[in-house]
């Protein structure tokens, strides 16, 4: 009998499944391509958002143009992260998958780390959109280290989003996670000023606009672009790190108790 | 019960309630190495929920589940198994070869593709999308993901279903190579000569209890009954009142009796009809057994 068992626990203890984390990247990747009636839309509503309410409503105007380019970057990193994980998780939670893999000896860092990647490959394909069209249409000039800085804060700015996201997919159902998403997703980037400055817009809104990630994140960008901003960066970045860190341990618990 | 090497799975008295339903019962199981374990009982008995419990998908709400003598969740434990789930649906954008070669990358050494081809006569296969893929194939890619390791022990939660004669033909040659190898199954099915061709030892369970536990021939020996069929023109209402004869069906010409009295039946039945043909006696099966037992379970538990 001792014949079958290959794989001795001693020999799996140290196997790193490296190979694991290439492939499940792979297969995110793959998924996207595949499926371009989700992935191109998804990649296109930023910068046509962008292009329509920024800059053709705002021709002529530079101050705007240049609020509105760092603003519009963060409403391009949240879709990424909401619907990469909520709406993927939830499907894969429901069609038993997430369990098989759960049950395989699947690294739980792999799977979240592809899916981690792929929204932040989105991130920055939009804001490479948004900032061509800033930079030709919009007239927004910024030297190379502020496209750089807010590069970096797009790409690093998934992560709270990705945590939001995984907790909804880990609890709602696959049919209902999209609308749910839209229903956050739209409505905090519209209370954290992203569309339009919170001076423009009631008090009240401003008042609340920092209970939200993207109001943070927006500050974040304004201060790397150079623009006017609220409050200090040290602290929006700390809410930013604590958001991500509390959706993601609610989401653990959520998912261990999914099946 | 001790814990010694031969045991790879276990519960002890394992219990777990969804909302008001008791799933589970104070369970006791033990697979055994390298043994073709059935898990037999209606719908909603707890098979599938003693499943979760083996494979760590749940946690018991009382007693306790191991795995190789370790938690079911560890990644030590998990890399020993290998399962195909219940209501499970692959990725649709990949390919049953890709999903093959994710699964292999989660094993320090995972079975070569041709073998696992072989064995889950997947071959054919291997370059289409899961989505475009019939139920049965589909089911067959997920046998082929249960296999990406050198599993000790293989959790197959009605495998079969959905797949034609041929298909579960190679499954089930598939199943006898690996317990050839030594690898235990825990197997569930509805298919009752499936548990016959295939298991050491039948588990029955209804109501999240253990009813009967026994090899396929002892659980069989637990109903005395037999089934005659013959060709008669006896009315079926009378033989239904002689005594020992449990039930009568007529199709057309031909009558089918369960009685626990074969000879006796029979002798009477010749007596009587002296044009009976076709002729034939046969001893209860594991389904008439499994019925008899579960039908007991429900008016105990009534």
């Amino acid at each position: 009998m001792n014949a079958t068992t290959i794989d001795t626990p001693a020999a799996n203890d140290d196997f790193k499944p490296w190979r694991a984390y290439v492939l499940e990247a792979k297969c995110e990747v793959l998924r996207a391509l595949r499926t371009p009636a989700f992935a191109i839309p998804s990649l296109l509503f930023p910068p046509l958002f962008y292009l329509l309410f920024a800059l053709l409503l705002n021709r002529g105007n530079s101050g705007a143009s240049h609020y509105l380019f760092a603003t519009y970057s963060i409403f391009g990193v949240m879709a990424p992260g909401l619907f990469g994980f909520g709406v993927s998780v939830a499907i894969e939670r429901e069609r038993g998958w997430l369990a098989l893999k759960r049950v395989a000896p699947m690294p739980a860092g792999a799977y979240l780390a592809a899916k981690m990647l792929m929204a932040m490959a989105f991130a920055l394909i939009i804001y490479a959109m948004l900032a061509t069209m800033a930079a030709t249409l919009g007239g927004v000039r910024l030297d190379a280290v502020q496209w750089l800085a807010l590069g970096l804060i797009v790409m690093l700015g998934v992560l709270p989003f990705c945590a939001l996201g995984l907790m909804i997919g880990s609890r709602v159902n696959a049919s209902a996670s999209p609308a749910i998403i839209n229903f956050i997703y739209l409505p905090m980037a519209f209370l954290s000023g992203l569309w339009m400055p919170l001076t423009m817009l009631p008090k009240f809104i401003g008042d609340i606009a920092v209970a939200w990630p993207p109001y943070h994140l927006a500050q974040l960008a304004l201060a790397a672009t150079g623009g006017e901003y609220a409050g200090s960066p040290i602290v929006h970045a700390a809410y930013l790190a604590a958001f991500t860190v509390i959706c993601f341990t609610i989401a653990k618990r959520w998912l261990a108790r999914a099946n | 019960m001790n814990s010694d090497s031969s045991t790879v799975a276990r519960l002890s008295k394992a219990g777990k309630r969804y909302a008001a339903v008791l799933a589970l019962d104070g369970i006791d199981l033990d697979v055994r190495r390298g043994e073709v374990l059935a898990l037999l009982g209606p719908n909603g008995a707890g098979k599938t929920t003693a499943i979760s419990l083996l494979v760590g998908l749940q946690q018991p709400d009382s007693g306790n589940a191991t795995l190789f003598d370790a938690a079911p969740q560890s990644l030590a434990a998990r890399r020993r198994i290998g399962a195909m789930l219940q209501a499970t649906s692959l990725p649709e954008t990949l390919t049953v070869g890709e999903l093959i070669e994710l699964f292999r990358s989660y094993y320090a050494r995972p079975r070569t593709v041709a073998d696992i081809v072989a064995l889950a006569g997947v071959g054919d296969l291997l370059g289409r999308l899961y989505a475009k893929l019939s139920g049965g194939q589909q089911r067959r890619a997920q046998f082929a993901l249960a296999l990406c390791g050198h599993a000790e022990l293989l959790f197959l939660d009605e495998p079969t279903t959905g797949l034609d004669i041929d298909a579960r033909e190679t499954m089930w040659r598939a199943i006898r190579r690996l317990v050839g190898e030594g690898c235990a199954v825990v197997l569930t099915t509805h298919y009752l000569e499936e548990a016959e061709a295939l298991a050491d030892r039948v588990v029955v369970i209804a109501h999240g209890r253990v009813v009967a536990a026994g090899s396929v021939g002892e659980i069989r020996a637990r109903v005395a009954q037999k089934r005659i069929r013959c060709v008669s023109a006896l009315a079926g209402d009378a033989i239904a009142s002689w005594p020992d004869v449990r039930s009568v069906t007529r199709d057309g010409d031909r009558i089918e009796i369960v009685t626990d009295a074969a000879e006796v039946v029979v002798r009477r039945l010749l007596g009587e009809d002296a044009t009976l043909s076709e002729l034939e006696v046969r001893r209860a099966g594991l389904a008439e057994a499994f019925v008899e037992i579960t039908s007991e379970a429900q008016k105990e538990a009534a």
